[in-house]
């Protein structure tokens, strides 16, 4: 018998500890089939953040450092300078990347690392508990915005990729979702694309990943999928932000 | 004389000997007055085929080590008392990870952003772990420029041996002042494997570098297993130096540019006919105890001499015992003394006790 589905060869065989109709599970599976299909377990160091993902190292079955608060993308530096012919990626929430690790990040993109940066954002800490976080949506209540987020007071969602994409160091940025099928195959495309502008030297990759989450949303899994459409990809706009491979051609 | 005996300020011979020992990843951020190391790593690295990367900040430079170290490079930061605070949370989580790194601190006037003069204000925050958790870390502290060099090379297998990050204590005298000083290259040291680092897991399980340990019986037992790693250290890492001990009877104890102002001290006094003699932690974690207590057995009064208010004191009576009396002379915020100073101290506690 043909077998055409299992578990990628860059996931261990442990349970995701992830909340049901999290997005984490699936963009884990993304990233362990890109490693996979490029044939770069053997020589992929990846860094997870703080936060729900930084057991992410339990699941990944690659040489992985885990990162203080925000610090990936220096701690990605700092591996990447020193064995440049790693594939080098970090893997970060909203608040590591674009509150705690906003200098670092920025700086990094800047810089050109030829690191690749897979953000996953939720729009709140998921963590500790459903805290507001730079991307929580105006009028959003969190357990730390509890009048829902308002402009004068929480100030705006940041959207560190628009940043970014301003950047003459970064290469490839975009923004995907996971609200649908077809968008999770998109954003599969998006990592791979992310990790092939690293092997050929062009510069720093950002693949921002729209992912829901029931719990600290407060939504069922269904609701949760729904809302990452119907409202976060309003404010959060899907597309490709920056690709210098396009504008050369 | 030597071929290999060069002119050379404490800044510069810090970045050469990191250099000679293998280092090929700098990573640090300006502040003054240490800006002489990253600035000798600009040109150096290059020649050498390394990595000098001026980080975005301090924050920044103590995790890009991190990276760097994590894959098995020799990796060093710089920085003065400052943009040493902002590296504590780095320094926490390369020793719960165990991953070796030098860290050299020229300390400066403080707290806050104080002045860039010599002080010595940082050695709670150096020997007591500074970042947060249950750790200890190396920390040498260098009085001449010979030692700068010869301590800053030992300090890459030491942190390789245990891996452990250490820290170089200096302060704006030590990194300006010039000396002739003989180059040489790193002597062999036994070095155990690094079967721990990041490589890519080509043909090998894939490795993890992590601190979060949930389980909290899981967490004491690493706690435990590095307790047992501080306690190896303790019995093999301390140091000092003793100068005209053995017939002494006031013994003023004093690290790095404290100790050379006190050595002149000391030759002063003698020179009058005290018998005092100078005690030099030349480690401040871990501390010299044994040598402390062991003196404390033949003198009868310790003087604690420190360009700050009062910290190393603190370990200077814990390690001793029996009856010596220990007396202070600080001089906190930059301020440098003259060994007349510290002389005219010696003469009076030396009256008023009737030595």
């Amino acid at each position: 018998m043909k077998k055409i589905f299992g578990r990628p060869a860059s996931l261990k065989a442990n349970p995701f500890h992830y909340c049901p109709g999290c997005g984490h599970s699936i963009l884990h599976r993304l990233v362990a089939e890109v490693i996979d299909e490029m044939d770069i377990r053997g020589h992929t160091i990846g860094i997870p953040p703080a936060g729900c993902a930084v057991l992410a190292y339990n699941y990944f079955d690659v040489d992985m450092v885990e990162s203080a608060h925000g610090r990936g993308c220096a701690i990605a530096t700092g591996v990447k300078r020193a064995r440049p012919d790693c594939l080098v990626f970090t893997y970060q929430g909203d608040g590591d990347i674009s509150a705690i690790g906003t200098a670092e990040t920025l700086h990094a993109a800047n810089r050109g690392e030829l690191i690749t940066s897979i953000f996953v954002n939720n729009a709140v800490y998921g963590m500790t508990g459903g805290q507001m976080a730079p991307t929580t949506m105006l009028g959003q209540k969190t357990s730390t915005s509890p009048y829902g987020r308002r402009a004068k007071v929480e100030g705006y969602p940041l959207k560190i990729t628009d940043l970014i994409a301003n950047l003459p160091g970064a290469a490839y940025v975009v923004r995907t979702s996971l609200a649908t099928p077809a968008k999770v195959n998109a954003t599969k495309k998006a990592i791979r694309k992310g990790f092939e502008i690293q092997r050929q030297g062009l510069g720093y990759a950002l693949i921002e990943v729209l992912s829901p989450c029931p719990t600290n949303w407060k939504l069922s899994s269904v609701e949760s999928f729904k809302y990452l459409e119907d409202v976060m990809e309003k404010e959060f706009v899907p597309g490709v932000l920056k690709d210098i491979t396009k504008e050369k051609a | 004389m030597s071929a290999n005996k060069v002119l050379m300020k404490g800044t510069d011979a810090i970045a050469e000997a990191a250099i000679q020992a293998g280092c090929r990843c700098y990573f640090g951020y300006p502040i003054t007055p240490q800006n002489e190391i990253p600035e000798y790593m600009s040109r150096r690295m290059d020649e050498v085929g390394g990595v000098f990367l001026q980080g975005e900040s301090e924050i920044a430079s103590i995790n890009m080590v991190h990276g760097a170290a994590a894959t098995g490079a020799r990796a060093m930061t710089s920085s003065s008392s400052p943009g040493i605070s902002l590296k504590q949370e780095g320094l926490s989580f390369l020793a719960a990870q165990e991953i070796p790194a030098v860290i050299v601190n020229i300390v400066r006037g403080g707290p806050g952003l104080g002045n860039i003069a010599p002080s010595q204000g940082d050695y709670y925050q150096a020997t007591r772990g500074g970042g947060h958790g249950d750790y200890r870390m190396p920390v040498f502290a260098p009085a001449s420029i010979q030692e700068l060099y010869d301590i800053t090379m030992e300090s890459f297998d030491i942190a390789d041996i245990y891996r452990t990050p250490v820290m170089i204590i200096g302060d704006g005298m030590m990194g300006q002042m010039m000396e002739p000083i003989v180059k040489h290259a790193q002597p062999p040291a036994d070095l155990p494997p690094k079967d721990y680092i990041l490589t890519g897991a080509q043909g090998r399980p894939s490795r993890i570098l992590r601190s979060l340990i949930l389980h909290p019986p899981e967490m004491e037992e690493h706690n435990w297993k590095l307790k047992r790693k501080y306690d190896l250290m303790r019995q093999t890492l301390p140091r000092h130096e003793e100068y005209m001990i053995d017939d002494a009877k006031m013994v003023v104890v004093a690290y790095g540019t404290a100790a050379r102002i006190a050595k002149g001290a000391v030759k002063r006094a003698r020179a009058e006919g005290l018998k005092v003699g100078l005690m030099r932690p030349i480690t401040l974690w871990p501390f010299p105890d044994e040598a402390v207590a062991a003196i404390a057995k033949k003198a009868k009064l310790f003087l604690v001499f420190e360009m700050s208010t009062g910290q190393m004191i603190d370990d200077v009576k814990l390690a001793m015992s029996g009856g010596v009396e220990c007396e202070f002379y600080g001089r906190p915020g930059g301020v440098v003394p003259a060994p007349q100073e510290i002389q005219r101290i010696i003469e009076r506690h030396w009256l008023q006790k009737e030595l």
